[in-house]
């Protein structure tokens, strides 16, 4: 099999990828500025300069430049890295700048108009209320730029698929095409809402849009969006953290299932997010239940494989208890830590997403701080603690330079878990309690903190920690970029399956599945789409937030 | 290849529970009316300061005894606030906005659902305990979202306020 065990560093291609990765670092450092920020206003600590109209715009531009920015030049950054190490090419290279620069520049347009406050309409951007037309553009160029990534990782597959036409393609470059489509399903709703709706609205063309339409097709996007940040932290914990760990992938055919589950079962899931909407009916928001419950499966193997694979480890280092293996991992490595802090996050994300499925449950938690800490307990750790864990891990592949700071980049991950779980408990607590998410004081109109005041204090102490693990992360990428000591660039190694699957197999005809996902998609939306769109309706003006 | 004994009890486990956290939900929507707002009714947003229901929003009680409460929600209120409602009573709430997506939420109880410009929300809550609670917008609406509060009254006497 070609590509295990690559060194790419030092090559354009690594080049092309560490580029990416500077730009997601840049989003996430700005971003968590702002987060620590908005902690202490909600705590209703005063600090100079606090005010409602920062904290909207700061609301915006932390959801922006984490959850769209950080993530998806992160994701573009890892998927060509791992591509080039797996398949020994990147067919388009000027294809890919050329999405970087697209993206970047739809990226800073976006940018530039929040933060002069002329957008700040939170990353969901639900109209009526509307934002300058740049920020729409902008975001769809961001959306295009990462299109262009996408063509190039499938022609690269293409092209090595012609010169290994029998080899079922490595499980890390699986993984990332799988990401790729459920990446393409996803996106063409929130385009269809940018270019029927949005753009046109927010230029004038048209005088009034419909805002169940517009969220509809936002959510058509938003939950597989998840799916888009999970799916590579998948990729890196089943085929790096066994490596790292010194084990063996327990099941490689598994693994490939569960990626294809994901094409599959993402985006036909949007209505659990607009469960107390009014104009959708109630037998399309239980059919998209079934199918989010449905996704826990994946995860649910996810779990057993990849702590399996992570015992293998354990026993291969010679452990015999029942528990004694988990001591002989590698806890001192920043990477594996991360990874596994993130992991353990995401067992706590896990239940929170299947009582948020559940409607009945869902009511008490709608868009209250829980929300708030269910994401970021998923988004906000399972994906970034292994993003961030993940830079640690490609920066001397990718740049030929050790690991500067090591001790900072060893704590920055408990920072982080510690940190997370005060402020997210916080405020899952203070949701069920009945705070509203997205609120510049936690005291509302003036006295309605009582029930959840401590808890916001809490929350913030929680952001301190967060942002002083932000530091110590910028701090070791900086450091590692600028001053590591040059040493010759380590392979790309990925962990070796206990069975690898030598036939090409059911969970590897990715463009079959690929034909299943539309029909998932039209199945779940043409129906409730398409009879809204009949419905005689009345549109809404624009309204400016401030 | 096979899949390993163990994976294969785990995935029958894990499918079971996801089988039965279905059926509890399809048990309690057929049986106890567990089912999200879903109401489908649209409204003109443009002329809503007309609008016989909306315009001049009041607490009515219905030719067969129900409480009807229409809500406007508006940058940065509720409307009509405060309300005053007898408890263990079904409320029906109607909600809709006069400009952005707000939210509506009785602190303390699962009486939440959106209020979206152009249609109208629906559902039919009883509260069980007397008191006073705060009623919060949860939906980003503009500078002053945070300050959006209205409140409810349930009072002990049954019938209440007619």
């Amino acid at each position: 099999m070609s590509g295990t065990g690559a060194v790419i560093g030092g090559t354009p291609q690594a080049r092309l990828a560490a580029t990416h990765i500077a730009v997601a670092v840049t989003a996430f450092a700005v971003a968590a500025c702002m987060g620590v920020l908005q902690g202490l206003s909600i705590a209703d600590f005063e600090f100079p300069m606090r005010s409602e109209q920062l904290y909207y715009i700061s609301v915006t531009a932390h959801g922006v430049l984490m959850a769209l920015v950080f993530t998806t030049f992160f994701i573009m950054g890892l998927g060509y890295a791992l591509t080039q190490a797996q398949l020994g090419r990147l067919v388009g290279l000027k294809t890919a700048w050329l999405g970087f620069w697209v993206a970047l520049g739809g990226t800073v347009t976006a940018a530039y108009t929040i933060l002069t406050g002329q957008s700040t309409v939170l990353y969901t951007f639900y109209p009526p209320m509307q934002a300058h037309p740049a920020f729409y553009i902008g975001a769809t160029l961001l959306v295009v730029g990462s299109w262009l990534w996408g063509g190039v990782v499938i022609a690269s597959y293409r092209s090595w698929k012609k010169d290994y036409p029998d080899t079922p393609v490595p499980m890390a470059t699986h993984g990332i095409l799988a990401t790729i489509i459920v990446w393409y399903l996803a996106t063409a709703g929130v385009a269809m809402e940018m270019l029927l709706q949005l753009i046109p609205w927010s230029l004038g063309w048209v005088e009034t849009i419909d805002p169940i339409i517009a969220r509809t097709l936002f959510w058509w996007f938003g939950h597989p969006l998840v799916y888009f940040w999970l799916m590579p932290a998948y990729v890196l914990w089943y085929t790096v953290m066994p490596r790292i760990a010194g084990g063996r992938l327990f099941s490689d055919k598994l693994a490939r299932m569960v990626f294809i589950l994901f094409v599959i079962l993402s985006t036909p899931v949007g209505f659990h997010h607009q469960f107390t909407d009014p104009g959708i009916s109630a037998g399309w928001k239980f059919a998209h239940t079934i199918t989010t419950f449905a996704i826990l499966f994946p995860s649910f193997v996810t779990a057993f494989t990849v702590i399996a694979s992570l015992e293998v480890a354990g026993r291969l280092k010679g452990a015999k208890g029942l528990f004694d293996w988990i001591g002989t991992l590698p806890w001192k490595d920043p990477f594996f830590l991360a990874m596994a802090l993130a992991m353990l996050s995401f067992a706590f994300g896990g239940f929170g997403g299947a009582i948020n499925a559940a409607y009945g449950m869902n009511s008490m938690v709608h868009n209250t701080a829980w929300i708030m800490g269910h994401f970021h307990v998923t988004l906000g750790t399972t994906s970034a603690l292994t993003f961030m864990g993940a830079t640690y891990w490609l920066m001397p592949r990718l740049l030929g330079r050790q690991l500067a700071l090591p001790g900072l980049a060893r704590l920055q991950p408990w920072l982080w878990f510690i940190g997370m779980g005060i402020f997210s408990t916080s405020f899952h607590i203070a949701g069920l309690r009945g705070l509203p998410r997205r609120v510049y004081s936690a005291s509302l109109a003036g006295e309605q903190g009582g029930a959840w005041a401590d808890l916001a204090q809490a929350g913030a102490i929680g952001g301190i920690v967060l942002f002083l693990s932000a530091l110590c992360f910028v701090a070791v990428v900086l450091g590692t970029w600028l001053g590591g000591k040059r040493i010759e660039a380590p392979a790309f190694e990925f962990a070796v399956p206990l069975e690898p699957v030598t036939e090409k197999g059911l969970w590897d005809r990715l463009g079959f599945w690929t034909i299943v996902g539309i029909v998932l998609v039209i199945l779940a939306y043409a129906y409730p789409l398409i009879t809204l769109w009949m419905t005689p309706r009345f549109g809404s003006p624009p309204f400016q937030p401030f | 290849m096979s899949v390993d004994k163990y994976e294969r009890i785990w995935m029958f486990g894990a499918g079971g529970l996801i089988v039965v956290f279905l059926v509890i939900i399809s048990i309690t929507a057929a049986t106890q009316a567990v089912r999200p707002p879903s109401h489908i009714e649209v409204v003109n947003p443009a002329t809503i300061a007309e609008h016989p229901e909306f315009g001049d929003p009041q607490l009515r009680v219905e030719a067969d005894g129900r409480i009807v409460i229409p809500v406007l929600a508006q940058m940065f209120g509720f409307f009509p606030d405060p309300l005053e409602v007898p408890v263990n009573t079904p409320i029906t709430f109607r909600i809709t906005s006069a400009d952005v997506v707000h939210g509506f939420q009785v602190v303390g109880t699962n009486a939440n659902a959106m209020a979206v410009p152009g249609y109208v929300s629906q559902f039919t809550y009883t509260f069980k305990k007397a008191g006073t609670y705060d009623i919060a917008c949860n939906e980003y609406c503009g500078l002053m979202h945070h300050a959006m509060v209205g409140k409810i009254t349930v009072t002990e006497a049954p019938g209440g306020q007619r």
